[in-house]
């Protein structure tokens, strides 16, 4: 026994996870939304999606370096912000516009509260709803899928309409929208697969979708047509599975949890039957996002043996 | 009947696959023991020898000064070298040095008690209390006092812990299968003790065959159920196996014996059968010798205040460089600097690992998963105890419940960013207490 031993309090093991393991598995489960994106939109989504996720990644070491910190670009998670981006873009979007959101989702949204863990919102969805107040024409400049560019509107605009797609072609995604937000058949694959892997519980997307389901049922006078169309239609599935389940800005004990989806369930269905947007989807997380600590704060579970 | 549990929880890689089918051994005689005198919580003994006297097997060497304190036997015969200060694995403290004579002759006062159906449980509780047997499963709490609660509380179950959820460790495993006679036997002591008419042996169900040796020797006992439980640790702990069993929460802050619950550990009830049929008080017990950095795991029968080094050297010794030594299990033990120390009552074993295991992850920025909050079995929200602490707000961290802490490491274990989390609420948990102790 020549060697120095290594003392330290317990626990001495730890488990597996770690924070590049969970944000690399988020990759792998928007990898079939990526496909199907770029099956779709073609030459647009790849390019809107590489513009996007290089500028993040760049961006979060450059900070890095200038800050003089350890560059963490290995964990995964500048390249999941960067193309959760990318998912709330047109693909007609300019090349520089993924660029300018991205800068602003890493630079501002997340390293200027501190970097990883300390961003207060989903910095994906910041930087989308600084695009859309800045670039409202070009955040909106759908194309249909396929590889002649053929503008359109989202489905949510062109509800009752001669045009609107049925449910089945919402439901794989082959219709206008945003790169990664369409086909709900991919989205719900990578959420079965994030479930499995442990890494998000159902409780978020589930009581999220229900209640944007039962309140459009409610309020969209009881068409059961109207309510399926809702839930798929628009970023309902990419915000309730992925940017809604986003740790950090989300609360973190269960019941929280719970109150947030209600919460995000609520204002995304008034939003899009009494607001000036057709899509409530990111406004409805963002405003969660902000309130979360307080929610939080009121929702400490009891202490087990706690005495009432 | 379907496995019992408690909510929360985490689940640790077993590891127990190198011992468990070993035969527990019986460690060779050692030349020279180290037996500390504290070895329970509570008062330290007094030392009743000194330097030159001589000895035997079983004869008393420290005496308990208070209530809750627990008598020191010698564990071989011989010369006491020196009554002195050394480290033992839980620190400095004043041991008493034995050179053996290789012969272990008995002591005049290690012969039988009687017989549990003809002893009063006063009796009982005496043999008990002068054998010296603690709480063995690693906190070492006097039993007699356990087994003396204030008459305010009614006690109506005693709880046997046999779940021995940490990882590597299999000695309490061993002893199930070897002798489950005598865990019967100490459970009936104590329940004549307590005037009980209720108990439950509590154990994981990755060791069926323990369940079926207890439930085997068992076959004729209706007041005395063995329950599978779900492998998933914390499950062993006082007040999560309690809920598991009884499916009663023990208050915050209050002891099992507010719920009318006692809980002992499977080797110390074998430690009570043994004091009462042969009156040898606890002067071994089973021991798990194991890691990655033991070339042979066993699971040894070790006399108090043997060297651990000698324990290892009959494991084969140290395979290639070690990083980091540990007595007790991985979730819970301590880790010592040294392994010139002696076992104890408490050693439920040996664990080693290499420098890669030894090695602890760089912990990264919480990005509040809230993995730990799901998994608290205690259900703190340890993410904020811990920051709150970081921090030195330690009265923050008294308001998120950080006194509630049981230290199981679950947290520290299942956190992706690798936090110190157990660490720091440790430290807030001894600013609060010392505060308090302040003000009072």
């Amino acid at each position: 026994m020549n060697n120095k031993l290594i003392v330290s309090s317990s626990p001495h093991i730890r488990s597996n996870e770690t924070i590049s393991s969970v944000m690399r598995d988020v990759v792998i489960a928007l990898l079939p939304a990526t496909l199907a994106g770029i099956y779709y939109f073609r030459m647009g989504a790849v390019r809107v999606i590489l513009f996007a996720v290089l500028a993040a990644i760049i961006t979060e070491a450059g900070i890095q370096k200038l800050r003089k910190q350890e560059v963490s670009i290995n964990d995964w998670s500048a390249i999941l912000t960067g193309l959760l981006l990318a998912f709330n873009l047109p693909a007609s979007a300019p090349w520089w516009m993924p660029v300018v959101g991205s800068v602003f989702a890493i630079a501002v949204v997340k390293q200027m509260f501190g970097g990883l863990g300390h961003n207060f919102m989903n910095p994906a969805l910041a930087a989308r709803a600084m695009l859309l107040a800045s670039w409202p024409v070009e955040m909106t400049s759908w194309i249909n899928p396929g590889s002649d560019v053929v503008s359109t509107a989202t489905p949510l605009v062109m509800f009752g309409g001669a045009e609107a797609p049925s449910l089945f072609t919402l439901f794989i995604g082959n219709h206008g929208g945003c790169i990664g937000e369409t086909s709900a058949l991919a989205l719900i694959l990578g959420g079965i697969y994030l479930v499995y892997r442990g890494v998000i519980t159902p409780r978020v997307p589930v009581i999220y979708i229900s209640t944007v389901a039962v309140l459009t049922f409610l309020m969209g006078g009881f068409d059961p047509y109207f309510m399926i169309y809702q839930v798929l239609a628009g970023g309902l599935m990419i915000g309730a599975i992925y940017m809604a389940t986003d740790y950090v800005s989300s609360p973190v004990t269960p019941k929280g949890q719970i109150i947030f989806a209600l919460g995000c369930g609520v204002i995304t269905s008034i939003i899009r039957l009494y607001g000036g947007y057709p899509e409530g989807v990111s406004y409805s997380i963002l405003l969660m996002n902000v309130v979360s600590p307080l929610i939080d704060k009121y929702t400490s579970p009891r202490v087990f043996g706690e005495v009432k | 009947m379907g496995l019992l549990s408690f909510r929360g929880g985490v689940h640790p890689p077993h590891f127990k696959e190198p011992t468990s089918r070993h035969e527990t051994l019986k460690a060779a005689g050692p030349k020279v023991v180290t037996i500390p005198l504290s070895q329970h919580i509570g008062a330290p003994c007094d030392p009743i020898v000194k330097a030159g006297d001589n000895v035997k097997v079983g004869q008393k060497i420290g005496e308990a000064t208070s209530f809750v304190s627990s008598p020191i036997h010698s564990s071989v015969s011989g010369v006491v070298k020196a009554v002195k200060k050394c480290l033992t694995p839980s620190g400095e403290a004043l041991c008493v040095i034995i050179e053996s004579d290789g012969l272990d002759t008995l002591h005049e006062n290690v012969i039988p008690k009687g017989d549990i159906k003809t002893l009063s449980g006063e009796e009982i509780k005496n043999i008990i209390k002068e054998a010296g047997i603690v709480g063995m499963g690693g906190a070492g709490f006097p039993t007699h006092v356990k087994l003396s609660p204030p008459p305010e509380n009614k006690i109506d179950t005693i709880v046997l812990n046999g779940a021995e959820c940490e990882p590597y460790l299999t000695a309490d495993h061993r002893l199930m299968l070897e002798n489950p006679q005598d865990i019967i036997y100490g459970l009936k002591a104590m329940m004549k003790v307590l005037d009980v008419k209720k108990a439950y042996i509590g154990i994981e169900d990755n060791k069926p065959d323990a369940i079926k040796s207890m439930k085997k020797a068992l076959k004729d006992e209706g007041d005395i159920e063995v329950v599978g439980l779900h492998t998933k640790y914390p499950q062993g702990a006082e007040k999560q196996l309690i809920y598991a069993c009884t499916k009663r929460e023990v208050p915050s802050g209050g002891l099992p014996m507010a719920v009318g619950v006692v809980v002992n550990n499977v080797a110390t009830a074998a430690a009570i059968a043994n004091a009462i049929k042969t009156g040898m008080p606890l002067i071994e017990r089973i021991c798990t010798v194991t890691g990655k950095g033991i070339k042979e795991p066993k699971n040894l029968l070790i006399k108090v205040g043997t060297s651990i080094k000698e324990i290892i050297d009959q494991c084969g010794g140290y395979s290639g460089n070690i990083g980091k030594i540990i007595m007790g299990g991985p979730m819970m033990g301590i880790s010592q600097y040294t392994d010139e120390i002696p076992s104890t009552k408490t050693t439920s074993g040996v664990l080693v690992f290499t420098p890669e295991q030894a090695t602890l992850p760089k912990p990264k920025n919480c990005i509040k998963c809230g993995r730990c909050v799901e998994i608290c079995p205690a259900f703190l929200q340890p993410l904020y105890i811990s920051a709150y602490s970081l921090n030195n707000m330690f009265e923050t961290s008294e308001k998120y419940n950080a006194l509630d802490c049981i230290e199981c490491g679950s947290c520290s274990f299942i956190c992706p960013s690798k936090r110190p989390l157990l660490q720091s609420i440790r430290v807030a948990k001894r600013e609060i207490i010392a505060k308090k102790r302040k003000t009072k």
